[in-house]
């Protein structure tokens, strides 16, 4: 929908002029800014019906990277004798696991925000950009929760912490960039293919082993190493362990790798979800 | 000039079916376009249908605008598009102020969340900022009746009071302009008349409404200007005394253009309903009903095909003011389902004694054939209710819908009072 808005001084009141859409629109992404309250509404829905709806609530955020960090030290660190670039591996392992759940996690959810919440689509409006947002932003408070694990883990193999932690936001924002430009790809899909849903999982199975999690990317000779990078979780991944846990040398080009792919995601992402913007309501 | 909402040429085209059709999946895209490369042509068979159509009307500030028309003529469609869930396919809408839209009664009310939170919730997706919520709460508590509750998950609440919550936060947007569609179908009666009270005061309050409903009182009571829609495109503009009339004019002409030839019907059509008859116990036909008489409902129907169908299976809804169901009459409650019917005849209904009140009631009709829907036809007659000597005694309650047989004793002698 194509729905420029002008603010006139002169009345009170914007004019919004809703006309049909035609071709590439602009983002609009002032008005998503006028929504924000409704963003924040909606990350504190998601965040509160998923600690009430569960038996277990907070302490599932916890789990799930403490127990695939359990199994990936069983068969990967012990079994397979992994190498972990001189790090204990149940360390190496939760350092990606941490970022990797919030992503994983991010990119389903938001990727079935839309069908999810079909009721309002067809009921009201509001800038339809701010549903994956907020459930991949809701996902913060469960990462924070991993990542207070993660530091008790850290305290009790010993790990120093270096100044590198103050990268860890910026690292963060790389992930939740991420997930949220798959997360626009894949929810505008889903209103469209409902099949998309079925494919998500696999998806991100798929994606779990082509990231350095269970193994260093280390292993890779350059330039492999850095156009490994273009998969923009490697980035996250081996920028958490070099900010976290001081692994050798600083990911430099590999995140700039990343950095430019996730902004492309994201980018064509927006651009596509707000072309597809128009039919939801009429599909959904 | 202080025009709060002007559209010019507005036009909404669906694609006929996509809507029942199971959704695409990404193979039978990909097949579908594998196809059409071969066949070596771009041309697309769907059917389309404009649900609206040249539209064009301006609304001015502080104007309270009632839109109706018949099931389909696109009021909703209309309603979409004014508060942006939708986008026209041709045309433009002009809106100047911020729209609230109501368009179902709870929107975004979460089961686990408790009423709290949800008035917060529900509040902000309508279009209320935090400072605003926090100053309406306690208003909108009081108008909900559900203080004692404000904790407890809004999943334990009853279908009463789920309903006055969500009334109760809409009312309390105070957007400039006011979208309702037909959202006070909803409730009992006492709480249909408090929702109509807040209505006209917002009605008062120099916002524009606009307003969508079967009440033909409620459009009267609430609007000075209505907007009468037929087939999508506007049949009537102006004084609201003028515009039902015209509407119910439609009505009976549509009436009178036969079932047998309206198109706003589900069903795979096997069996069909070609006209509805009114008659009285005694099968002379009727022109109006009277309370406590016994009527019976003449269905006409015709079979595809010309042959018999098995298993047949035959639902009346009678619908009063405000579209509600007032009552179900179908075969399958009566264990009567009909083994095998005849490729075309009538259908009758037994009605002893007429259990309501005085007005204006309309038909739904609905068949089965083998357990799949051959036809469902809303609003396929009117009937008209007048006063009848139900209770034998020459007086008629004027509250309620219904009048059932009843009688009154005392428990206990009445002893007289001592001197």
């Amino acid at each position: 929908m194509n729905l420029a808005i002008r603010e006139t001084r002169s009345a009170a009141a914007p004019v919004i002029r809703i006309t049909p859409s035609k071709g590439w629109v602009d983002l609009r992404l002032r008005d998503l800014w006028e929504y924000r309250e409704l963003l924040y509404f909606l990350v504190w829905r998601d965040i509160k019906v998923r600690y009430k709806q569960t038996a277990l609530g907070a302490a599932w955020a916890i789990l799930q990277p403490l127990f695939t960090m359990l199994i990936f030290s069983i068969f990967f660190g012990r079994l397979a004798k992994m190498p972990s670039d001189g790090i204990p591996y149940p360390v190496f392992a939760f350092t990606g696991l941490a970022p990797w759940t919030f992503f994983a996690n991010g990119l389903s959810q938001s990727s079935n925000s839309l069908v999810q919440n079909a009721n309002l689509l067809t009921k009201v409006y509001f800038p339809r950009l701010a549903l994956p947002l907020a459930t991949v932003l809701s996902g913060v408070v469960d990462f924070a929760l991993a990542m207070v694990v993660l530091g008790g883990i850290m305290m009790y193999y010993g790990v120093r912490i270096t100044a590198a932690i103050l990268w860890l936001p910026a690292l963060l924002l790389l992930a939740l960039v991420t997930a949220l430009g798959v997360g626009l790809w894949l929810s505008a899909l889903n209103v469209e293919y409902r099949d998309v849903r079925y494919t998500i999982p696999f998806l991100t199975q798929v994606w779990l082993f082509a990231t350095p999690i269970a193994y260093p990317s280390s292993l890779l000779p350059e330039p492999w190493r850095t156009l490994y990078g273009l998969n923009p979780m490697v980035g996250v991944v081996e920028g958490f362990r070099w900010a976290l846990l001081g692994t050798a040398t600083a990911p430099g080009w590999m995140i700039v790798a990343s950095s430019l792919a996730a902004l492309l995601i994201l980018v064509t992402g927006a651009y596509y979800f707000r072309r597809m913007e128009c039919s939801f309501a009429d599909v959904v | 000039m202080d025009i709060a909402v002007r559209a010019e040429g507005l036009g909404k085209q669906y694609q006929l079916g996509a809507r029942q059709a199971s959704y695409k999946t990404i193979r039978e895209s990909l097949t579908a376009a594998v196809r059409r490369l071969g066949r070596r042509s771009r041309e697309q068979r769907t059917v389309t249908r404009w649900a609206l159509k040249d539209v064009s009307f301006e609304i001015r500030r502080g104007e309270a605008v009632g839109i109706i028309g018949r099931n389909g003529a696109g009021k909703t469609t209309l309603l979409k598009l004014l508060s942006r869930i939708t986008a026209p396919t041709e045309g433009w809408v002009e809106i100047c102020g911020r729209v609230g839209s109501l368009l179902e009664v709870g929107t975004g009310f979460h089961p686990e969340l408790t009423g709290r939170e949800n008035i917060y919730l529900s509040a902000a997706i309508l279009g209320m900022n935090k400072a605003e919520i926090g100053r309406r709460f306690e208003e909108i508590v009081e108008f909900a009746e559900i203080e004692d509750f404000l904790d407890t998950p809004f999943k334990r609440y009853s279908t009463g009071m789920q309903l006055r919550l969500g009334f109760a936060v809409a009312a309390h947007l105070q957007p400039e302009i006011l979208i309702v569609d037909e959202v006070l179908a909803v409730g009992d009666a006492g709480f249909q008349r408090k929702c109509l009270g807040k209505m006209e005061d917002v009605a008062k309050s120099e916002r524009t409404i606009l307003f969508v409903s079967h009440n033909m009182a409620a459009v009267q009571n609430l609007c000075t200007r209505v907007i009468v829609l037929d087939g999508g495109r506007v049949c009537f503009d102006g004084d609201s005394s003028r515009g039902i009339e015209h509407y119910l004019r439609l009505q009976d002409v549509v009436r009178q253009t036969s079932l047998a030839d309206r198109t706003d019907r589900q069903g795979n059509q096997r069996l069909k309903f070609v006209g509805v008859q009114l008659l009285d116990s005694s099968l002379r036909p009727l022109s109006v009903a009277h309370s406590g008489q016994g009527v019976t409902l003449c269905l006409k129907y015709e079979c595809d095909g010309s042959r018999p169908m098995r298993n047949v299976q035959i639902g009346i809804d009678i619908v009063g003011a405000f579209d509600h169901r007032l009552l179900n009459l179908s075969t399958t409650w009566k264990n009567g389902d009909f083994a095998c019917v005849a490729e075309a005849g009538e259908i009758l209904c037994h009605i002893p004694r007429l259990p309501l009140l005085p007005g204006r009631y309309s038909l739904d009709l609905f068949a089965a054939a083998s357990g799949e829907m051959a036809d469902y036809i809303r609003d396929a007659a009117t009937i008209e209710v007048e006063a009848g000597d139900f209770f034998g005694s020459g007086k008629l309650p004027t509250l309620g819908y219904f009048l059932t047989e009843h009688s009154w004793s005392l428990e206990g002698s009445c002893k007289a009072a001592p001197s």
